[in-house]
């Protein structure tokens, strides 16, 4: 029973688990910011290295901060965000095929 | 079949009593899941203002480009004025669980101050902007610009008033079932935009300069 309890406290979050999310975003907004500002890696690198902080940093919101991992089954949030990311990423990475590497258009 | 009763009632899970309790969580948890599903179509919103900005963002008209314009000292302060206010709206919605009334109004309430520091901080680089002669209709690349950005604007300025607007219902009817959603819906939009803003802040202001 008193682990339930525990268990049931952890799903708002404790202070520890915001705290680690939050020190782990302003980490992962640093190194990107070093990176740029110190110019250590240059073109495709520095792009792919600058979208992985970002798309680490969304997945510590989501889980610190948004409290995704702690949804009861059936989980219907996880379902939508899986929904809205794969409808985002044909919209963002379908237009940048078209429009940027299509010889035919250019 | 009294058999099968007993077994019934012995299945109950802890979560089921516990939300029983509440009166009517089933109702407040689906409110929640709503707002979940507008998220998600804002996500697509971005998505293509995104798109619009990657695939504009060489089409300067002989105009200035992202390295010309962005002045990255401001605009790594707004970012982290941003994300100190995504951790300070987690900390309400800890006051909120631990009953503390006066806690979560002031965490609610450093965090719209964090907020309004951010807009005007965005509204001044925009100023500077359009005194640099980079306008809405300079450019292809400025119009994506300003639209993703301001877009995002507009959400922080939505929620600022929305935030607002919950502090001062807080303080007439306490924290209640129906205060508790707003609150945990508040501070989901607000970890929301948090994350947009760093995919603008990658996107548009990092591999603008680099």
């Amino acid at each position: 029973m008193a682990q339930h309890e525990t268990a049931h406290e952890e799903s708002h979050g404790s202070l520890k688990t915001y705290s680690i999310g939050f020190l782990c975003s302003i980490v992962l907004t640093i190194i990107p910011i070093a990176i740029v500002l110190g110019g250590w890696f240059d073109g495709m690198v520095s792009k792919v290295v600058l979208m992985g902080a970002a798309a680490l940093q969304f997945i510590v919101q989501l889980i610190f901060f948004m409290h995704l991992r702690e949804e009861q089954k059936p989980r219907y949030n996880l379902m939508a965000l899986i929904l809205g990311i794969v409808i985002l990423l044909i919209i963002v990475v379908g237009s940048m095929w078209i429009m940027l590497y299509n010889m035919v258009a250019v | 079949m009294a058999q099968r009763n007993v077994n019934h009632a012995g299945q109950v899970s802890p979560a089921e009593l516990h939300s029983e309790d509440h009166g009517h969580p089933d109702m407040e948890e689906m409110r929640k899941f709503g707002f979940w599903i507008y998220l998600m179509t804002d996500i697509i919103i971005f998505g293509t203002l995104f798109a619009t900005y990657i695939v504009l963002k060489g089409n300067t008209n002989g105009g200035p480009g992202p390295a010309d314009l962005f002045q990255i000292g401001g605009i790594i302060v707004s970012t982290f004025i941003l994300l100190i206010s995504s951790y300070t709206s987690g900390l309400a919605v800890l006051a909120m669980h631990k009953g503390n009334r006066q806690a979560l109004m002031r965490w609610l309430g450093v965090t719209a101050l964090l907020g309004a520091a951010f807009i005007a901080m965005e509204v001044n680089e925009f100023i500077h902007l359009v005194g640099e002669g980079a306008t809405l209709s300079t450019s292809a690349f400025l119009s994506a610009f300003y639209t993703l950005v301001g877009t995002h604007g507009l959400h922080v300025l939505v929620g600022l008033v929305w935030m607002i607007a919950i502090i001062i219902q807080l303080g007439k009817h306490g924290i209640t079932p129906v205060t508790k959603r707003k609150v945990h819906i508040i501070s989901l939009f607000w970890h929301f935009l948090d994350v947009v803003w760093i995919f603008v802040f990658t996107i548009v202001y990092l591999m603008g300069v680099s």
